[in-house]
C-alpha cells in the first residue's frame, strides 16, 4: 500500500463543509487564498440534486425515513444516526446518539434555519451562576461578525431590544399562521414571551445570486429553486468554488492531521472512499470543521512525538465538555381547528414565531434557560398521515356526532378530513452545563472500516438538565391548557423518565469538545479558534464552544468561523502563519 | 433523473396480478424524480429485485380490506384506486418490522373466517366480511379475545391511511393546498374573522406583506 501525495500545496486545508467549513472556505477563497476542502461524504449540488416541491406520491415510501435520510425521504441530508462501516461505542450507562451527515454542506442542507445570536450573558455564564466556564471573548468581540453574517447570508426577525436575544439586521418575518395565533394567546396567559422567529430565510431579495422565499415550507429539502434559505452549499461553497480558489475533494475521510518536527500542522492524510487509497494533502494552515466530535476524534488520533496526547491536547480537554442542547416536547390537537377551512399555510420552512427564554434562573431550581419552538397546522401529507386515528375519533364528536373509536369506511374518511390540520406541538431547546467528565475519547479496541480508531462516548445528564426538562413540560402543559388544546403525546412525564428529556445527542447541537479559553491548561483553543499547542491549526465547528447558550449554535459557528478566517488572513499577511 | 430504473420497478409491485405487471409500468407510475444518493439507489434496487412479499391470496385480502377502510365516496376514490395495496407491498419490504404482524394478522383473519364461515376472508360474502371487520375495527368495544385482530386492523388502517392520503387522490381529498410557490400574506381575513382573531398593529407593521 502506498500513500499518494497531492502535488498541489494549499494555503489552507479545511476538513468538513458544513457551516464552519463553508464559511472558512468562502472567506479565505474570496481573499485569494488557495483552499482545499475535504468532505467525508458525497458531492452534492442543490441545483441538481433536488427534492424540493416534490409530491408525496413521488416517493415509493411516501416520504418516510430511511437510514440514509432519517428525517424523511425528501430531506436534503444524507446519513445521520447510522453510517455504514463507521461505528462508535458508548460507555455502560451512556445514551448518546450521534448524527453524522455525509455530504457536501453537511447538516446545513436540511437544518431548521433557526439563527440565534448569543447574548452578552451567554459568554459569561460562570460569572452569573458559578457553573461551567466563561468564554475568552464577549459579545462585543463577536457582534461585528454576527452583523456581517446577517447581511451576507440573510435572516428574518425583529429587533425587540432584548438584552439576551440581541437585535440584528433582520428582513421582515412572515405573519403567524392560525395555530401560531392560538399559541400566542395561550402563551400570554402563562407569561411566556412570544416573538417572531429568527430564521435564515430570505423574505426579501438581498443580492442577485439568490431569490426570495416562495413559502413552500420545505427548507429541510434545501432551497434548490430560489436559494432562499441558508445552506453552506448554496450560499458559501458554490460561490467559493466560483472564485477558482477552492478544490473540493468529496468522499475523503480524514485520518489524521499531519505535523512536522516542530509540531506544526503540515496537512491532512485521508482515505478516498471511492478507490480506498491513502492520500495526503498539504497546506500552510489546517482548519478542522468536521463537526464537534469528528474534529475532536481527528485531534485525538493525530498523535506524534510533539503531541503525544493527541494534537492540541496538552490540556487533556479535547473530547471533554461534550454537551448537546436539551430537548423535551409535547403536542396534541386544537379542537377549535377541527373541520377547518383549507388554504395554503405552508409558510416558511419552520415556525413563524418562537419563545426566547423569558425567566430569571436565580428564581428557579435549574441554572440555565431554554427557548421554545412551535409547529402545527395543515402540512403536506406523508407516511404516518392519520396514524393512530383510533385514539382521536372516539374522543371528539365529529360534526356533532359521537362515534366509536376506530372504524372504517366513509365515516372514517370523514374523520380524517375533520381532524386534518388541527395538530399543534412545542419543544424546548435548552442550555446544558458542559461537564469535564462528559466526553468522547478514542476507544482503544475498535476501528471503523478504514482502520481509523473510533470514538467512545461517556455522557450523562445532571439534575441541571433534568429539572429544566421538567419545567419545559409543565410550561407546555399549561400553555396547551390555556389554548384549549388536548395533549395527545408527550404528556407522560415523571422523575423516572427524566421528564421526557431527550437522550444527549438527539438534538444534534453537540459542542464543546475542543473548547476555547484563555488558559492553555484548561482549553484547547485560544479566542481566535487557534490551537494553543499548534499555531497553524484552527477548529471552527461546535467543538470550539465554551458553552452553547439556549440558542441554536449555527449562527455563532458562522460568526466565529468568519472571525477566525479573517484572523488567519491577517496573520498570514504578517507572516505569522 | 437518477434511479429511473429503481422506481419503474416500484410500479411492478403496485400490481397484484402478475399478468398486469407490464401494463402497470406502461401506464406511467411516477418515476424517481427526486435526489437519490448512491447508497439509496443501491438499496432500492435491492429492494425491488426481491420477490413479492405477499402471495396473490394475501394481496387479494389486503385489497378488500383496504377498500373497506377507504371506500369510494362522494369526495374521492377508493384505496385500491389510489394503488394503496401496491404501496403496502413496497412498504413491508422497506420496513421489515411490518412483515410478521401483517402476514400473521392476515392469517389470523382467515382463521377467524374459516372457523365462523368455513371460508377464508377473501371468499366470504360482503356481509360476512363486514361482520368480521366489525369485530376488530372498534378497539374500545371489541371483545377481549379479538385483541390480536384489533392490533392488526389498527396497523392496517394506519398503513392504508398513509398510502391513500399521500396519493394524488388522497392529497386532493384531504384538501392540502400547498407545495406550490405562493406569497404568504397571513391567515385569510375570513378565517381570522371566523376565529375572532386579529393580527396586532406591531405584526401588521413589521411582517412581510404582498399586494394580493
Amino acid at each position: 500500500m502506498q500513500i499518494k501525495k497531492q502535488s498541489k500545496h494549499y494555503d489552507v486545508v479545511i476538513v468538513g463543509s458544513g457551516a464552519g467549513g463553508g464559511m472558512a472556505a468562502y472567506t479565505l477563497a474570496k481573499a485569494g487564498l488557495k483552499v482545499c476542502m475535504l468532505e467525508a461524504g458525497a458531492m452534492y449540488d442543490p441545483q441538481k440534486n433536488i427534492t424540493q416541491l416534490k409530491n408525496p406520491w413521488e416517493s415509493p415510501r411516501r416520504g418516510a425515513s430511511t437510514k440514509f435520510r432519517p428525517f424523511g425521504d425528501f430531506d436534503a441530508c444524507y446519513y445521520g444516526w447510522d453510517v455504514e462501516g463507521e461505528p462508535y461505542t458508548k460507555a455502560p450507562g451512556t445514551e448518546w446518539d450521534w448524527w453524522r451527515a455525509r455530504m457536501l454542506g453537511g447538516r446545513t442542507n436540511h437544518w431548521g434555519r433557526i439563527s440565534l445570536r448569543f447574548g452578552p450573558k451567554d459568554f459569561k455564564r460562570k460569572d452569573i451562576d458559578g457553573l461551567g466556564e466563561n468564554w475568552p471573548i464577549g459579545y462585543e468581540d463577536i457582534k461585528p461578525f454576527y452583523d456581517k453574517v446577517d447581511k451576507l447570508i440573510g435572516i428574518f426577525g425583529t429587533n425587540e431590544g432584548l438584552e439576551d436575544h440581541p437585535d440584528g439586521f433582520f428582513l421582515p418575518p412572515p405573519k403567524p399562521r392560525l395555530h401560531e395565533l392560538f399559541i400566542q394567546k395561550g402563551a400570554a396567559v402563562s407569561g411566556v414571551k412570544v416573538i417572531p422567529s429568527r430564521l435564515s430565510i430570505l423574505t426579501q431579495k438581498i443580492n442577485d445570486e439568490r431569490g426570495v422565499c416562495f413559502f413552500c415550507g420545505q427548507c429541510n429539502r434545501n432551497c434548490s429553486m430560489a436559494k432562499a434559505d441558508f445552506s453552506s452549499t448554496n450560499v458559501l461553497i458554490y460561490p467559493a468554488i466560483e472564485t477558482g480558489n477552492v478544490d473540493v475533494i468529496p468522499n475523503a475521510m480524514a485520518r489524521e492531521v499531519l505535523t512536522n518536527a516542530e509540531g506544526l500542522a503540515t496537512g491532512v492524510s485521508y482515505i478516498n472512499k471511492d478507490d480506498m487509497m491513502e492520500y495526503q494533502v498539504t497546506g500552510r494552515t489546517v482548519i478542522l470543521a468536521a463537526s464537534a466530535c469528528e474534529s475532536s476524534r481527528l485531534l485525538l488520533n493525530s498523535k506524534s512525538k510533539r503531541h503525544p496526547n493527541g494534537l492540541a491536547n496538552s490540556s487533556d480537554v479535547v473530547g471533554r465538555y461534550l454537551h448537546d442542547s436539551t430537548g423535551a416536547a409535547l403536542g396534541g390537537v386544537l379542537p377549535q381547528l377541527f373541520d377547518r377551512k383549507r388554504y395554503n399555510e405552508d409558510g416558511v420552512g419552520g415556525m413563524h414565531i418562537y419563545s426566547p427564554w423569558w425567566l430569571d434562573n436565580k428564581k428557579l431550581d435549574f441554572p440555565r434557560g431554554y427557548h421554545i419552538e412551535y409547529w402545527g397546522g395543515m402540512s403536506q401529507p406523508a407516511y404516518g398521515f392519520g396514524g393512530g386515528i383510533e385514539g382521536l375519533n372516539g374522543k371528539f364528536a365529529v360534526r356533532g356526532e359521537q362515534k366509536e373509536a376506530g372504524g372504517y369506511g366513509k365515516s372514517l374518511k370523514e374523520d380524517y378530513r375533520y381532524f386534518y390540520g388541527a395538530s399543534v406541538g412545542m419543544a424546548g431547546r435548552g442550555e446544558a452545563i458542559p461537564m469535564y467528565d462528559n466526553r468522547c475519547e478514542i476507544d482503544p479496541n475498535v476501528v471503523d472500516k478504514f482502520g481509523i480508531p473510533v470514538l467512545k462516548f461517556n455522557v450523562k445528564w445532571s439534575d441541571h438538565e433534568i429539572l429544566q426538562a421538567k419545567h419545559m413540560k409543565e410550561t407546555f402543559d399549561e400553555m396547551m391548557h390555556n389554548m384549549g388544546a388536548i395533549v395527545t403525546w408527550g404528556g407522560d412525564y415523571n422523575k423516572e423518565n427524566n421528564y421526557g428529556l431527550e437522550s444527549p445527542g438527539k438534538i444534534i447541537h453537540e459542542a464543546g469538545t475542543a473548547r476555547m479559553g484563555s488558559d492553555p491548561k484548561t482549553s484547547a483553543l485560544n479566542k481566535y479558534n487557534q490551537a494553543h499547542d499548534c499555531k497553524n491549526l484552527f477548529v471552527v465547528d461546535g467543538a470550539a464552544f465554551t458553552s452553547q447558550a439556549d440558542k441554536n449554535i449555527t449562527w455563532t459557528i458562522l460568526a466565529l468561523s468568519m472571525r477566525a478566517s479573517e484572523y488567519i488572513i491577517s496573520e498570514m499577511k504578517k507572516q505569522n502563519l | 433523473m437518477l434511479g429511473v430504473g429503481a422506481i419503474a420497478g416500484t410500479a411492478l409491485v403496485a400490481g397484484c396480478k402478475p399478468g398486469e405487471e407490464k401494463k402497470e409500468v406502461a401506464t406511467g407510475d411516477p418515476e424517481f424524480t427526486y435526489d437519490r444518493a448512491k447508497e439509496e439507489i443501491a438499496r432500492e434496487k435491492e429492494l425491488l429485485a426481491q420477490d413479492k412479499f405477499f402471495s396473490k391470496e394475501e394481496m387479494a385480502t389486503i385489497t378488500i380490506l383496504a377498500d373497506i377502510i377507504i371506500p369510494k365516496d362522494e369526495v374521492s376514490g377508493s384505496a385500491s384506486e389510489a394503488k394503496v395495496p401496491g404501496f403496502i407491498e413496497f412498504i413491508v419490504k422497506d420496513m421489515p418490522y411490518h412483515q410478521i404482524p401483517m402476514r400473521g394478522g392476515l392469517r389470523w383473519v382467515d382463521m377467524q373466517c374459516l372457523n365462523r364461515f368455513g371460508k377464508p376472508f377473501r371468499d366470504c360474502s360482503d356481509k360476512q366480511q363486514i361482520e368480521l371487520v366489525d369485530m376488530i375495527a372498534y378497539p374500545n368495544k371489541a371483545l377481549k379475545e379479538m385483541s390480536q385482530g384489533v392490533a392488526f386492523f389498527n396497523r392496517l388502517r394506519n398503513l392504508v391511511a398513509s398510502g391513500f392520503y399521500t396519493s394524488e387522490i388522497g392529497v386532493a381529498d384531504i384538501g392540502y393546498a400547498g407545495n406550490a410557490p405562493n406569497q404568504w400574506n397571513g391567515v385569510p381575513d375570513d378565517v381570522l374573522k371566523q376565529y375572532k382573531l386579529a393580527y396586532t398593529e406591531k405584526q401588521l407593521k413589521e411582517c412581510v406583506k404582498f399586494d394580493s
